[in-house]
C-alpha cells in the first residue's frame, strides 16, 4: 500500500565529499522508496568527481513518473549533508524557503583550507547559516557516533536513519532492514541497523544530545 | 544492486542506466561482451562480468577499445550476439576498425554502446560519438529513460540482425550514471554454436570471407541496409509525441534531454502550448515521421547537448519538405537559444522555452535569494586532489624534488588516469605536469620533445603513464621513442589496476574480467625486451626514487622507471592503515621552522591539517590512510610513523 507524498516529485539532495558513502546512501534510500511502490530517479556522477571533490546525488521521488536526474535550481525539498559546508554549497544552488536540511557536523577540510589559502567556517557559523536558510534544520554528530560503532563510514547510514526520523517520507526501520538484508553481507547488517536507529532517534528527540 | 541471471522476471527494480543497458543485452541473449573501462561506461561490462558463464557468456576487459570491438566482431562473424562498450573517446580509438566493419557487415547481432560525457564530468574532453553514426553510415539509437535503456539495447540486437550491420546505442553520463525503476523482462536460453562460415565467394555476405571489398559493392549494400533501418525507424515505438495537436512550439529532443524538456514544460506550466517529439532513433532520421510532426506548428526548438547534430539533420529534412510543411523558425544551437558547450539541465531548457513562449521560469522569492547569496558567498571551494595515501602524490613529489635538483626546467608530459589530476590541478602535481591529451599521448609527445635537442631545447623531458594506459596505447609510442633515440625519461605509475574507473583488471594482473586466473603480461619484461634497462622503485621510498630519477635525467636516450605501489583504494589496502601517524609537538617548530608549512601548504595531503590556533601540523585520523610517506618530507622529522598493529 502506498502512502501519498507530501509533494510530487519530492526532491532530495544527498551531498558530501568523495569517499563518504554518498552513492551508497542514495542507493539505500532510493531502494527503500522503490520497494514502497514509488518511481525514483537518482542523478549522480562518479569517477573523477569523487577524488576529494564535492559529490551530490539528486533523488526525485514520484508516485507517477520518471523525472530529470537533475533537480532544477532552487527546488530541493530535503538536503542531507554528510559534510557541513556541502550543506551550504547545495543550499546556495537548490535552497528555497521551505527546504529541510539534515547536517552531519564533522568537517572534511578542502585542500585550500589545509594549505591556509582559505578559511573553514566555524561550527557556529555553519549552524547559523543553515538555520537561517532552511525551514527546518537538524544537526548530527554522525561521524563521531559512527566511530563509536566502530566504522566512520556508517555516518551515511546514521544520516539515512535521521531522514526516516524526520517523518517526511514513508520509510521506516522495517523497509530499511529488508533493503540492507538483501544488499549486504550478513556480517554488516547489525552495524547498519544500529547506525540507522541512532540516526532515527537523534532526530526524533526534541533536543538531541548532539544538537 | 543485485542484477544477475537469478533476478526475478517482471520484477520492478532500481537500476543504474548502465545496469539497464547490461540487462537489455542479457535479455537479448548476448554471448560475448568486450570493452575498455572509461567513465561513464564501465558499469556495463562490470555488470555483465557478474553474469559471465563458460560457454554461455564470455566477458572481457580488452587492452583498448579497438581490440574490444574486434573481439566482439569475431563473435558476430561466428553467428553469436555480441556487444562492445566504450566511452566517447574510445569510439575514436576503435573508429579505424569500425570504418571497415561497417563495410564488411556483421552476422550475429552486434551492438556498440558508446557513453558520452557532455560537460566533461569525468573526461578531458566532451567529444561526441553521435557524429560517428553518420560518418560510418550505421543506425544510431538513444534511450531517454532507464526502461528504454534496457528495451532499446535489447532491440538493437534484433535491428543489427535485420540489417546485418553494427548498431550504435548512445548514452550520456546523466543516463548511464543515473538510476530509476526498470521492469525486468525474460532471459532467453543461451544456445547456438559458434561457427564462422567462410567457404563462399567474396560477394556472399553470409558465407563468404568478411571483408569490406569489393568496396563499391559493399558500400552500396551498406547504404541499402541503412535505408532498411529508416523504414523500421518510421514505425519505431521509441519515437513518440506528447502534447497538443497544434502546439505553439514543437520541441524535438532525445536522450536525457527528453527528461529536461518535460521538466521545463512542466515548470513553465506550458503543457497546452508546447509539445515534445522525443526521438529514440536519431540517425538516420525517419523523414515521414518528422514531416508529420513538423506540420504541427511553425516554431521548432531542438534540445540536445553540445553540437547541433539533431538540429542540422532536422533542418535538412525540413528544407527538403518545405513545400509540404511550410517554412519553419528554428531555435536551438545556431540561434544561441541553447549553449554549444557543456551539459544541459532543466533550468537551461526552461529558460530557452520560456524565452520563446514569453513565460518567466519560476524563481525563488527575491528576499530569500538575496539572503542565500549573502550567507553562502564565504564558502571555501573544494578542489579535487589525490586521495590520502595515494602513490601518485608520492611519485609527483619525488619527480618534483628530482627536477628541482636538476635545475634545467624539466617537465612531465601527462596522460589519462587519476594521475591526470596533476595537469588539471597544477598544485596536485606540484606544478610538474604540463601536457594532457589522449591515452598514451604523453609518451608520444615526449618522444617528439625528446628530438628537439638539436633545435636548442635543453629541458629534460619526462612522460608518465599508468599501468592500464601502458597496455592501451603507450607501447607504440615507447617503441617509437626508443627507435628514434629520443631523449626522455618514461615513468610507469604502476598502481596495480585500472584504478580511476574502479579497479577493472588489465593484462598486468593474474585475473581477468570474469574472475578467472589469467597470465600476467609483465610491464618490466616488455620494456626490457625493447632493449632499454628498467629500474623499479617504490614511490613511497622518496630518497630512492629521487636519486634514481636524478641519475636517469643525466643519461641520453630513453630511460624507463617503474614506480610501483598499489592504489590507496585497492581492495587489499582500502580501510587498512599500515602506519599510525602523529605529529610530535616537541619537534614540529610550526611557523618558526622555516619550512613555511611544507607539509600542508605544498604537500597538501588531505590527511594533514594545520591547526591555526596552535600553529602546528596535525594528523586527521579519520582521513589519514596511514601510508607513512609524509614522515619523510618533514625537514624537522616531526611527522612520526609507527607500524600499525595487524588486525
Amino acid at each position: 500500500m502506498r502512502v501519498n507524498l507530501v509533494k510530487d516529485p519530492y526532491n532530495i539532495v544527498i551531498t558530501g565529499v568523495g569517499g563518504q558513502g554518498n552513492v551508497m546512501a542514495s542507493r539505500v534510500l532510493s531502494n527503500m522508496l522503490v520497494r514502497k511502490g514509488f518511481k525514483v530517479t537518482i542523478g549522480e556522477t562518479f569517477g573523477m568527481s569523487q577524488r576529494g571533490g564535492s559529490v551530490m546525488s539528486h533523488i526525485r521521488v514520484s508516485s507517477a513518473s520518471v523525472w530529470s536526474p537533475q533537480i532544477p535550481k532552487g527546488a530541493a525539498d530535503l538536503i542531507v549533508a554528510l559534510e557541513p559546508i556541502e550543506a551550504i554549497r547545495v543550499l546556495a544552488g537548490y535552497g528555497n524557503p521551505s527546504v529541510k536540511v539534515v547536517v552531519n557536523l564533522r568537517p572534511i577540510y578542502p585542500v585550500g583550507v589545509i594549505t591556509g589559502e582559505e578559511e573553514y567556517p566555524s561550527a557556529e557559523t555553519i549552524r547559523a547559516t543553515v538555520t537561517a536558510l532552511a525551514a527546518e534544520a537538524r544537526f548530527l554528530a554522525a561521524t563521531e557516533e559512527a566511530i563509536r560503532l566502530g566504522n566512520p563510514i556508517l555516518g551515511n547510514i546514521i544520516m539515512i536513519g535521521a531522514v526516516a526520523g524526520l517523518g517526511v517520507l514513508p520509510i521506516d526501520r522495517e523497509i530499511f532492514e529488508r533493503v540492507i538484508r538483501d544488499g549486504m553481507p550478513a556480517a554488516r547488517v547489525e552495524g547498519n541497523l544500529r547506525a540507522f536507529a541512532i540516526g532515527e532517534a537523534s532526530v526524533a528527540l526534541k533536543s538531541p544530545p548532539s544538537q | 544492486m543485485a542484477l544477475d541471471r537469478e533476478q526475478k522476471e517482471e520484477a520492478e527494480v532500481l537500476l543504474m542506466g548502465n545496469e539497464a543497458i547490461a540487462r537489455g543485452a542479457l535479455e537479448a541473449g548476448v554471448r560475448v561482451a568486450a570493452g575498455y573501462p572509461g567513465t561513464p561506461s564501465s558499469e556495463i561490462i562490470e555488470t555483465l562480468s557478474r553474469s559471465s558463464e563458460t560457454g554461455k557468456l564470455y566477458v572481457e576487459w580488452s587492452t583498448n577499445e579497438k581490440v574490444a570491438m574486434e573481439v566482439a566482431a569475431a563473435a558476430s562473424f561466428a553467428g553469436l550476439r555480441s556487444l562492445c562498450v566504450m566511452k566517447q573517446n574510445g569510439v575514436n580509438v576503435a573508429s579505424d576498425f569500425l570504418l571497415h566493419l561497417t563495410g564488411s557487415g556483421t552476422r550475429g547481432g552486434m551492438v556498440l554502446v558508446a557513453c558520452d560525457d557532455p560537460g566533461a564530468l569525468s573526461s578531458a574532453n566532451e567529444g561526441e560519438s553521435r557524429h560517428f553514426a553518420r560518418l560510418m553510415e550505421i543506425p544510431l539509437i538513444e534511450p531517454a529513460d532507464f526502461q528504454e535503456a534496457k528495451e532499446m539495447t535489447r532491440w538493437a540486437f534484433d535491428l543489427s540482425e535485420q540489417i546485418r550491420n553494427i548498431v550504435m546505442v548512445r548514452s550520456v553520463t546523466r543516463m548511464s550514471h543515473a538510476s530509476g525503476n526498470v521492469v525486468l523482462g525474460t532471459l532467453p536460453a543461451l544456445e547456438g554454436k559458434a561457427e564462422f562460415l567462410c567457404d563462399g565467394p567474396l560477394s556472399d555476405p553470409e558465407r563468404g570471407p568478411v571483408v569490406s571489398a569489393p568496396v563499391m559493392a559493399k558500400h552500396r549494400l551498406q547504404q541499402e541496409k541503412l535505408r532498411k533501418a529508416i523504414a523500421l525507424f518510421e514505425k519505431s515505438p521509441f519515437n513518440a509525441y506528447s502534447g497538443p495537436e497544434k502546439p505553439e512550439l514543437l520541441i524535438i529532443t532525445s536522450s536525457a534531454c527528453t527528461l529536461y524538456s518535460r521538466e521545463a514544460v512542466s515548470r513553465l506550466h506550458a503543457e497546452e502550448r508546447a509539445g515534445i517529439l522525443k526521438l529514440g532513433t536519431t540517425w538516420p532520421l525517419p523523414p515521414m515521421l518528422l514531416k508529420r510532426h513538423l506540420r504541427k506548428t511553425q516554431k521548432v526548438l531542438i534540445v540536445e547537448e553540445v553540437l547541433p547534430f539533431l538540429e542540422d539533420h532536422v533542418k535538412i529534412l525540413a528544407a527538403e519538405q518545405a513545400r509540404e510543411i511550410g517554412i519553419k523558425t528554428f531555435y536551438g544551437k545556431n540561434d544561441g537559444a541553447l549553449p554549444t558547450v557543456g551539459e544541459l539541465n532543466p533550468d537551461l531548457v526552461a529558460d530557452a522555452v520560456g524565452r520563446i513562449l514569453g513565460i518567466d521560469p519560476p524563481a525563488i522569492p527575491a528576499e530569500y535569494g538575496e539572503k542565500l547569496r549573502r550567507l553562502t558567498e564565504f564558502l571555501p571551494k573544494r578542489d579535487q586532489t589525490f586521495c590520502p595515501g595515494c602513490p601518485h602524490r608520492a611519485s609527483y613529489w619525488g619527480i618534483r624534488e628530482a627536477l628541482q635538483r636538476d635545475h634545467r626546467g624539466g617537465f612531465v608530459c601527462g596522460d589519462i588516469g587519476c594521475y591526470a589530476m596533476a595537469t588539471l590541478s597544477q598544485a596536485a602535481g606540484f606544478h610538474t605536469a604540463k601536457t594532457l591529451h589522449a591515452m598514451g599521448s604523453g609518451t608520444g609527445i615526449a618522444s617528439g620533445f625528446g628530438k628537439l635537442g638539436p633545435f636548442g631545447m635543453t629541458q629534460p623531458v619526462l612522460a608518465v603513464c599508468g599501468d592500464s594506459t601502458f597496455y592501451h596505447a603507450a607501447i607504440p609510442a615507447l617503441i617509437n621513442a626508443i627507435h628514434q633515440r629520443a631523449d626522455m625519461t618514461f615513468i610507469v605509475l604502476d598502481n596495480g589496476g585500472t584504478a580511476m574507473t574502479g579497479f577493472q583488471s588489465h593484462p598486468g594482473l593474474d585475473v581477468n574480467a570474469m574472475g578467472e586466473a589469467a597470465p600476467m603480461v609483465d610491464i618490466a619484461a616488455i620494456c626490457g625486451a625493447m632493449g632499454v634497462p628498467v629500474t623499479i622503485e617504490d614511490p613511497f621510498d622518496l630518497i630512492g626514487t629521487r636519486e634514481t630519477l636524478n641519475r636517469l635525467l643525466e643519461e641520453p636516450g630513453v630511460k624507463i622507471l617503474i614506480l610501483k605501489q598499489s592504489c590507496a583504494l585497492s581492495p587489499e589496502k582500502k580501510g587498512k592503515k599500515r602506519f599510525l601517524m602523529r605529529v610530535d609537538d616537541t619537534l614540529c617548530r610550526g611557523e618558526a621552522c622555516g619550512c613555511n608549512r611544507l607539509c600542508t601548504r605544498i604537500f597538501r595531503c588531505p590527511g594533514l591539517l594545520w591547526n591555526r590556533e596552535r600553529k602546528r601540523a596535525e594528523i586527521d585520523e579519520v582521513i589519514c590512510a596511514g601510508c607513512g610517506f609524509c614522515a619523510g618530507i618533514c625537514p624537522a622529522g616531526a611527522i612520526r610513523s609507527e607500524e600499525a598493529a595487524k588486525p
